[in-house]
Parts: C-alpha cells; structure tokens; sequence
C-alpha cells in the first residue's frame, strides 16, 4: 500500500514555496516506495500465560483474549485474561522473592541485574521494536528510533542508581517499599514498563506489571528477557488482562505501592480506592498540554515542533501539544506553515519506515477521536485535514487541525489522544499564560521563542512538570517527567524517578 | 493594686490577615487542666474554609514570587518575634496541657522557634539539594527546580498544641506554598497566638490561615476544595484521613500525612528537606543547545 495518494501529489506541488518562492515544479511526482521493515525477527507464539514467579503459567480460569494488529484488524495471538486468583497467586510471588532476598541484596548486584536487562533490550532492540509496532500500531520509526532505544536506556540508567541510594538523598536512607503494582498503558507499552520496572527495582522493590489489555505483546516478550538475564523468579511478575484485572491489582491488599500511567478518570478512581489504605501512589494520568509561540519564534523550526508535538505517535501521547497557541499576527503564517507540512506527512501502514502517522492503537481509541472531532465541528470550529487515503482496514485517523477555536470548545479542554490539534490565538505573554494554564490538566508545555528571558519568565509560570522551550517531546531517563494538578502526581526519571519507590528513613 | 483585673484575650481565626469570628456566629469552650475553662474559641464553618482557600490562593502567587531570600527572612522574623514572646507561648502550651511541666512547655516552644529558624534557612537551598541539571543524551539543557504545589490544607495534630503545628506549617509555606490550617481542636489556643505572632511578622496577608473548629466539620469542605492543591493530614484520624483522601481524590490532590518517625516532634528526623519536596512538583525545562 503506498503511503501516500497519487491525488495528493498535485496538491504538494501547489505548494512547494514553503519556507522560500520557489518556482512551481511542473508535473512532477513525489512518490514513495514501500519500504515496509521485516517482521522476519519476530517470532509469535499462538498462546501466551503469565508470566508469574518466574514462569509462563496459564491463568487460573483458562480464559484468553486476542490481542490484534490495529494496523489490519486482524488478530496476532491469544493472551491470557488475568483474573482475581492470577492477581493472588502473582503478588504472593512478588512478596516471596522480595522477603526471599532482593530486599536483602546489595545494590550492587540489583545494579547487575539491571544491567544485563538494558544490554539485553539493545540486543533485540529490532524484534522488540517490530513487535511493537505490530502490537500498537505506532510507525516502526518511532519504536524503532526512540521507544526501544529510551526503554534500554531506562533500565541502564536505573541499574547505575541501584548501588547508589545513599547518596541520592541528603541525611536520609532510601528503604524499598516491597511490592509495587505497576498499571500501564498502550501507547508506548514497553517503555512505561521500563519506565515503571526499572526504579522499582533498583530501589530494592518487586513488582507486579500489568501491561494495557490491546499491547501485552513486548511486555511478554520482555518477560523472556527477564529470565534471560536470570532474574530471581517473582522479582518481576507479568500478567495480561483486561481493565478488572488491573483494578483487582491496585486494590490488592499485598501490594505495597500503587504507580498507575492511563487517563485522569481512571486515576481518580484509584486514588479513591487507595485512600485510607496506607498504600504508597503515583499517577502519571492526562495532558491537554498548550504548545506557545511567540511572534519572534524561527517559524520553520516552530512548524516541525508543533508537528512533532501533536503528530507524534498519532498524538496518543499524554504530554502531546494538543493546544497550539500562537501569536495573533503570526498566526494565518504559522497555521498556513502547518497546513502544507500536514499535507506532506505520510498516514498508513505502521512497518513502513515512512510512515510518519501509524494506525490509532483501538477501534475504541479512534470512535473518541471520531467523537471529539465530529464536537469540534458541531461547536463551530474549523477543521483543516489534508486529503490522504487511508488504509482500508485497520484504524487509522487522518492529521487534523483545528482553527477558530474558543477555550470553552470539548477539543480545546478534553484529552482527545489522537492525532487532533486545536489553535488558539493570544496577543501578551499574559494572556498566553492564562490560557496555557486554563485546564485542570498540568502535565507539560511548549515555549517557542529567541528571547532567553521571556522563555525562563513564561517557564516560572506554566503549570505543568514539564516545559519543552524551543523543541518538544523529548524524553530522557535522566530528565524527571510527571505532571502538576490534574495530570497525577510523582515523578518517572533521574533522582525525583526514585522517590515513588522509597521510604525516607532518617 | 495587685487585683487589677485581667484583660482577656478573644481567640479569633485568621483569614487573609484579618481576626475574624466565624460568620456562623458559633464557638466552643477550651478547657485546659483540670477542665478548667480556659477561652471560647471560635467554632468555624465551611464557609469560613472557602474564605481562607480564597484568602490563600489570592496570596500564593505573589509569596511564590518573592525571592528565597525574602521568605528565608520572614520565616525567620517569625521565629524572632516567637522569640519575644516567649513566655507567653509557654504559658500557652503549659494551660492547655494535662500532665504539661513548665520544662515541656519551655521544651515545646523553644523548639518551634527552632524549628522556624531551621527551614527560614532552606528556604534558598532546598531548590540546590531537590532540583539540578540533569544530564540528558542530547544537545540539551535540562533543568529540575522543585516549585511549590499552591494552596495547602493542613490539619494539625491535637496535641501537643504548638510544635506539631510549626513542623507541618513551616516547611509548606518556606517554598512558597500558602496554607489553610485548621488547628488542634482540643487546645487552639496556642494557634491563634501563633497567628498573632504571624500577622506581625512580615508575612504577607493570606499566606497563612488558621481555623479554629471542629475537624469533622472542616476537613471535609477543605479536602474537597478544588483551589486545594495538597492536604496534609497529619491530625486527622484514620477514618476521618481515609474519607478526606477519598474527597482529594476527584481534583488528584496530593494526600500527605506524617510518618511515625516525623510525629517524634521534638527529634530531628521530625524536620526534613523532603518534607518541604513533598509539597512541591518538580518542573523539568529543556532547551536546545546550538549556534
């Protein structure tokens, strides 16, 4: 399938004086070969268990579930649907390896352990990334280029702190809680594992993962490397299901430490559950993050940020820069820029290492943005989407962007997650922080501009954890990543990564 | 002239700088040693809590925005002025106490002042020892600076009546936090006198608010608040704190309550920079490096 139309190719012809008049071309055509990756190194299996004390067991119930290729619709493997029993019988294997002995072990060793686990994700970092890809639907460029890669640096960088706790924190020891419940989502599923397991573990922690019911597949992938790295069993315990099994994980009473990522919905949820527990808790939930330009901003650089921001991994990121507020007298510059970059990205089949749009991860995940979409046109806003073709099966959504919209409008207040982009205009730095601000939401933000102090005056006053100046959606184990108010709480990343997963003891 | 009789003192609440009676009118006996009734404090409502979340979320910006050094010096100014009116916190805390010795009461209070003298001095070092830059696999610069939440609820332990209070107060307004207190239901008194204290001390109008009342009545309408940005509740009981929690839980309220080893007041593991973090989001900005 070619990612791109012939229909759209006259179309980009039209326009290529981006950036400079240059002469219209003619009647040339841009066309792109397939270049779809190999799928040759992985290899499925037709039936996965859990994987539980250090081995694949079949779940309690029998019961299994298909997980599919959002990319054709069409089903992958069977896994198993964890049930009540299958939550016992995994956080019994969690507390029994960590009273058992990685409690007790030096530093040092956990470090090795980690060690060997990030070497080993780099090992197979192209199966982990295909797989990825086939599992969620997200360009093999992507978790080829970053997923995979942060994920083994996730586990290097934590394996470092492992040894060094005493002195990650001034006049204090860092003791491990014991069992963590790990709940994580589909839209970068191996590395919220890495991001989830690694600190846990280095921090003298077991845990207990539950990876999103439509991407279980790397994680049971990961569960082989585990072993692979002769992990002491249940020091890492993996079970697939749906929605209840995670909510009968964070509700156990074994667990000792909840860290949920996924919507605000669901988190509120879980801190309800957890209150008056004594459980420890983090939430990495939603964004509705504003990405801000200032009239003086290199607009070039500015567009491919923006892009960058909304359309990477189809915009189901939770600190996408959903919000683009823009200067009111570069705005018809910089959403004309956007325009005809929109029409350049190429929407379709997620193995082809051109695809700059893969597939939406669920029919369920592309009925909201459907939804939310279809609210932003209802409620009087404005939608530009470039004419692409999309693959006829599977879930895909075209880019879209949305202009003449008010801050009281669903698009500009609800997370959308998908590849949806509403701008909004301002004329002051203050009215831009008002409006950036203007969301229960709090997880991250976008500043572009040449003046060095505006940047650090509007950074004091974003309320977000995390502020991309001049570039957007960088990730980086080193860098703490987690939101203010109604984005959760708790930070994933460098020293601030650790303290989710310790007691403070003087 | 020895009988000149005593001029007593009203107990007010504190709100947005002002000594205001609850608006519902009410109070309650306070009754020390030996049930001895000692004043009527003020019993507040829940629109008393909205007016202080109000008073506390006017003032928060302005106390963010002043320099660490500024804060640093108010915080100790408050321990100055405690300083001065030393004696009359430890009559304070020996009244209100069963069992209090005048050597608890001088204990207690010589160690709030301490206490406020301890975080005055982090208030321009705990960024340094919570934040830094952190080396990212790019040509980026990465820095994390620890900000304050906004607006906290804290609800003080019963008793003793004057260091807990300080030990939980300090360390959420020296990063720039403003904070809603509901005071000891049992012995208040030591907290309004605290207000005073504040209100002449250089710190900014609705920085601090203190209520006076009973906590199953406030607790709630402060946990639920959305301008309530962290609740710490270290005075509540486990099944007042578990409903509160459950309150927090619909706008993602950060809930922290004192462990075992912080509630040994007068020891120092009572007092801790992560204590001042556990009241603070780190805010992590990039920027690229180039030509």
């Amino acid at each position: 399938m070619a990612a791109i139309s012939g229909g759209r190719i006259s179309a980009l012809t039209d326009r290529l004086s981006i950036g400079g008049e240059v002469e219209p071309v003619g009647d040339f055509s841009l066309e792109y070969a397939p270049a779809p990756e190999s799928t040759a190194p992985v290899r499925l299996a037709s039936q996965y268990g859990l994987f539980v004390g250090g081995e694949m067991v079949e779940p309690a119930a029998g019961r299994l579930a298909p997980t599919v290729n959002p990319a054709t619709g069409e089903a992958l493997a069977e896994v198993s649907v964890a049930d009540a029993a299958d939550v016992d019988r995994a956080v019994a294997a969690a507390r029994t390896a960590w009273e058992g002995g990685w409690r007790d072990l030096p530093g040092a060793e956990r470090a090795k352990y980690l060690y060997r686990v990030a070497r080993l994700l780099q090992e197979r970092a192209r199966e982990f990334a295909v797989l990825e890809t086939m599992d969620g639907g997200k360009p093999i460029r992507e978790s080829r280029d970053l997923d995979i890669p942060l994920a083994a640096a996730h586990f290097f960088h934590y394996a470092g702190w492992a040894d060094k706790l005493d002195y990650a924190f001034s006049g204090r020891r860092a003791a491990p809680l014991g069992v963590a419940a790990q709940v994580i989502p589909w839209n970068f599923p191996l590395l919220m594992a890495a991001w989830k397991l690694a600190p846990a573990l280095a921090c003298g922690n077991t845990a207990v993962l539950k990876p999103a019911p439509t991407t279980p597949l790397t994680a049971l992938l990961l569960a082989e490397v585990l072993r692979d790295a002769e992990l002491p069993p249940g020091v890492v315990n993996i079970i697939t299901g749906d929605d209840a099994a995670g909510a009968a994980l964070v509700a156990h009473p074994g667990v000792d430490k909840v860290a949920f990522t996924g919507s605000t919905e669901v988190g509120r949820a879980i801190a309800a559950e957890m209150a008056g527990t004594g459980k420890r808790l983090t939430l990495e939930l939603g964004g509705k993050a504003a990405n801000i330009v200032f009239d003086d901003a290199a607009l070039d650089q500015v567009t491919e940020g923006i892009v960058n921001g909304i359309y990477f991994n189809g915009g189901q990121v939770c600190c996408a820069g959903s919000r683009l507020l823009v200067q009111e007298t570069v705005a018809d510059t910089v959403v004309g820029k956007l325009q005809r970059r929109m029409d350049t990205l190429r929407v379709g089949d997620p193995l082809d290492k051109n695809t700059d749009i893969g597939a939406i991860n669920s029919q369920a995940q592309l009925d909201r943005i459907t939804e939310l979409v279809a609210s932003g046109v209802a409620e009087g806003a404005e939608l530009y989407t470039p004419e692409c073709v999309l693959p006829e099966r599977g879930f895909f959504h075209a880019p879209a962007l949305f202009t003449n919209v008010s801050t009281a409008h669903r698009i500009a207040q609800e997370e959308i997650f998908g590849p949806v982009l509403s701008v909004l205009t301002f004329r002051t730095a203050e009215e831009a922080v008002d409006k950036a601000n203007n969301t229960p939401y709090g997880l991250s933000a976008g500043i572009w501009t040449e003046k060095g102090s505006r940047i650090l005056w509007m950074a004091d006053r974003m309320q977000a954890g995390v502020v991309w100046a001049n570039t957007f959606n960088r990730f980086d184990p080193a860098s703490p990543f987690g939101g203010y108010r109604e984005s959760g709480y708790g930070r994933e990343g460098g020293r601030a990564g650790l303290l989710p997963y310790v007691e403070l003891v003087a | 002239m020895s009988d000149r009789l005593a001029v007593n003192k009203t107990y007010k609440q504190f709100i947005g700088g002002a000594f205001e009676r609850s608006e519902s009118g009410r109070s309650y006996p306070v009754v020390g040693a030996g049930d001895q009734l000692l004043a009527h404090a003020v019993q507040g409502s829940r629109k008393d809590v909205r007016d202080a979340v109000a008073a506390a979320r006017s003032a928060q910006d302005s106390w963010a925005g002043r320099t660490a050094y500024n804060r640093g010096q108010i915080l100790y100014r408050v321990a100055e002025v405690m300083e001065s009116r030393r004696d009359e916190f430890c009559a304070e805390v020996l009244r209100a106490g069963d069992g209090c010795t005048e050597a608890d009461a001088s204990e207690e209070t010589a160690a709030a002042i301490d206490r406020w003298v301890w975080y005055a001095g982090w208030a321009d070092k705990f960024a340094t020892v919570l934040g830094g830059a952190n080396p990212v696999a790019g040509p980026y610069f990465n820095l994390s600076v620890p900000e304050p939440t906004g607006v906290v609820g804290i609800v003080a332990p019963d008793e003793p009546p004057l260091l807990p209070l300080v030990s939980r107060l300090a360390p959420v307004i020296v990063s720039g936090n403003t904070a809603v207190v509901l005071a000891s239901e049992r012995c208040p008194l030591a907290a309004v006198t605290l207000a005073e204290t504040l209100a002449l001390s250089d710190v900014p109008s609705g920085v601090v608010n203190i209520l006076t009342g009973r906590r199953d009545e406030l607790v709630p309408p402060l946990a639920s608040h959305v301008a309530v940005d962290s609740l710490d509740l270290t005075g509540c009981d486990a099944e007042l704190a578990a409903e509160a929690a459950r309150q927090a839980a619909a706008t993602i309220t950060r809930v922290v309550s004192a462990s075992a080893a912080e509630r040994q007041w007068a020891v120092e593991a009572a007092q801790s920079p992560y204590l001042i973090d556990a009241f603070c989001e780190t805010k992590t900005v990039w920027h690229p490096k180039g030509r």
